[in-house]
């Protein structure tokens, strides 16, 4: 693998720049592998690296039916933040955050990871007592997160409507300022070049379209639309398509995919310092660093998976963000799209072993995913490499859902997030 | 947005409507009579299917009755409605409509 540096950026200048090579291969699927993963996301991505690195099993393919990061980790906002409200929550999202901090060193790949704070807003009573909930909660589990008033969130993000006439004023917010944002495509570029630079094939183009199973039940490998390819162990990462690929499997899980809508606007100058978030009226804004205002949507009522969704959601939170925001009132948006997400009755998302014996996934990320990239890969590479789930993704099983031990973060929440 | 033909008011906008989730999901006869896994299946596991999927609506904003939609969720094309209580009608084979 090439190493990137300023010194190899000057070297190649002196060159023309025509001494890059390819970030990775693009090779032919070989007849068995150790382990396959199906989904090259950045979660799959991220599991395969870690399988490499952490547990030094290299004798990996990455199946992905499309392009590399073409699903929700080319789809969503970028936000990235820990402050969730129970503990087995914290503690997953704050392993990632933690990996983020030292991702693009890690990588060589700069992701472009912005801490520069994600600021979620109260508009009401409720807001006011459920976030200052969070802040004490997430303080006891060592994870920043404060409490700013309406003044407060003016001075930190100065574009904001403190005080003005407004169905749902800014009553005060908090703020966690670790969190903020980084290149989603970058993520799922550096994962792949890392992993591949390790041995880890990754095969686009390649659909999975059947599990194959030995008479005793155990997973013997995939039927895919470039033939058969056999593995013992099978890592499924398919985001929205995770019932249907279960399905193959036979297993039936508690997921609904629903559209989640995304838009950006036309760029302009640096003019919005972070993160703001409000769940009470679903507006979720941040600029991107070519200057695109990259706002996300609520998702739409009915499941689907038509990777769009209606134009009264995006609408709806057009309407809020140009109250939250009025400076924006004649900004032009310029592209919207959707991605499947595959949402958990809690909420909360599936890291575990499945009945099938060799077959296990991860899914049910929802609205919030791309966040848990790092952390989400890391532990699911330790629950395939050991066959046991890693202490933090423990609570995170299927068998919740039967033993009543939900990680209940809608209630938290009281929205998805 | 869906434009959604309630069987007892006819075609309207989705905004009328809320919607219901997977349909034909029965309640069980003996809730105690269950075992915890048979139970969690009934509360949580859905088909969540790539294709026809069989979904309640309720007429929220009109005469406020539910009612059954077969649905392409790859299209969105709506397949057909019913009133709630009906068996699920067979789409035909080009998906358009069904079949009694």
């Amino acid at each position: 693998m090439q190493s990137y540096s300023a010194f190899s950026l000057f070297r190649q200048a002196l060159g023309g720049h025509a001494g890059w090579q390819r970030q990775w291969r693009s090779p032919q699927p070989r007849t068995e592998y150790d382990v396959i993963i199906v989904g090259a996301g950045g979660h799959g991505l991220a599991t395969a690296y870690y399988l490499a690195k952490e547990h030094g099993i290299i004798n990996v393919a990455v199946l992905e039916k499309g392009w590399l990061g073409g699903g929700n980790t080319g789809r969503n906002t970028t936000i990235i933040r820990s402050n969730y409200l129970f503990d087995e929550s914290a503690a997953l999202y704050e392993h990632a955050l933690k990996l983020w901090e030292g991702l693009s060193q890690d990588l060589n790949y700069n992701v472009m990871y912005s801490p520069r704070g994600v600021l979620m807003l109260a508009h009401n009573i409720h807001d006011v007592q459920i976030f200052k909930r969070h802040v004490h909660a997430n303080r006891l589990n060592g994870i920043d997160n404060e409490w700013l008033n309406a003044e407060e969130c003016k001075a930190f993000c100065p574009p904001l409507n403190v005080g003005g006439a407004m169905r749902y004023p800014i009553l005060g917010g908090a703020l966690q300022r670790r969190g903020g944002t980084a290149r989603h495509d970058a993520v799922a570029w550096g994962y792949a070049r890392a992993a591949d630079a390790r041995g880890v094939d990754i095969i686009e183009n390649c659909e999975v379209t059947g599990i194959r199973r030995s008479v005793n039940g155990a997973v013997e490998g995939v039927e895919t639309s470039r033939g058969f390819i056999r593995a013992r162990k099978v890592g499924v990462a398919a985001a929205g398509h995770t019932s249907v690929v279960l399905g193959m499997a036979g297993v039936r899980l508690p997921l609904e995919s629903y559209p989640l809508q995304a838009l950006v606007s036309e760029p302009v100058k640096p003019a919005f310092p972070c993160v703001v978030m409000s769940n009470t009226i679903h507006a979720y804004i941040s600029q991107s660093d070519k200057g695109e205002m990259v706002i996300g949507a609520g998702t739409d009522a009915y499941t689907s998976y038509s990777q769009r969704g209606a134009l009264h959601i995006a609408n709806h939170t057009l309407d809020a963000i140009c109250e939250l925001v009025p400076m924006f009132r004649r900004l032009r948006m310029l592209r919207s799209w959707g991605g499947i997400v595959d949402v958990t009755p809690d909420r909360s998302p599936i890291i575990s072993k499945t009945p099938v014996h060799g077959l296990y996934v991860n899914c049910g990320w929802g609205t919030g995913g791309f966040k848990a990239t790092p952390g989400s890969g890391n532990v699911f590479a330790w629950t395939i490499a050991r066959d046991e789930p890693h202490r933090i993704n423990a609570p995170f099983t299927i068998e919740r859902f039967r033993d009543g031990i939900l990680i209940d973060e809608s209630a938290a929440a009281a929205v998805a997030h | 947005m869906l434009l959604i033909t309630c069987p007892h008011c006819g075609p309207r906008a989705e905004l009328e409507f809320s919607y219901g989730g997977e349909a034909h999901i029965a309640r069980p006869v003996d809730p105690a009579g269950l075992d915890d896994d048979s139970w969690a299946a009934f509360l949580y596991e859905r088909s969540n299917p790539r294709g026809v999927h069989a979904e309640r609506w309720r007429h929220l904003h009109g005469c406020g009755r539910f009612f059954n939609v077969l649905r392409d969720t790859v299209s969105d094309t709506i397949v057909a409605s019913y009133p709630a209580g009906q068996p699920r009608p067979v789409p035909s084979p080009d998906g358009k409509g069904t079949t009694r």
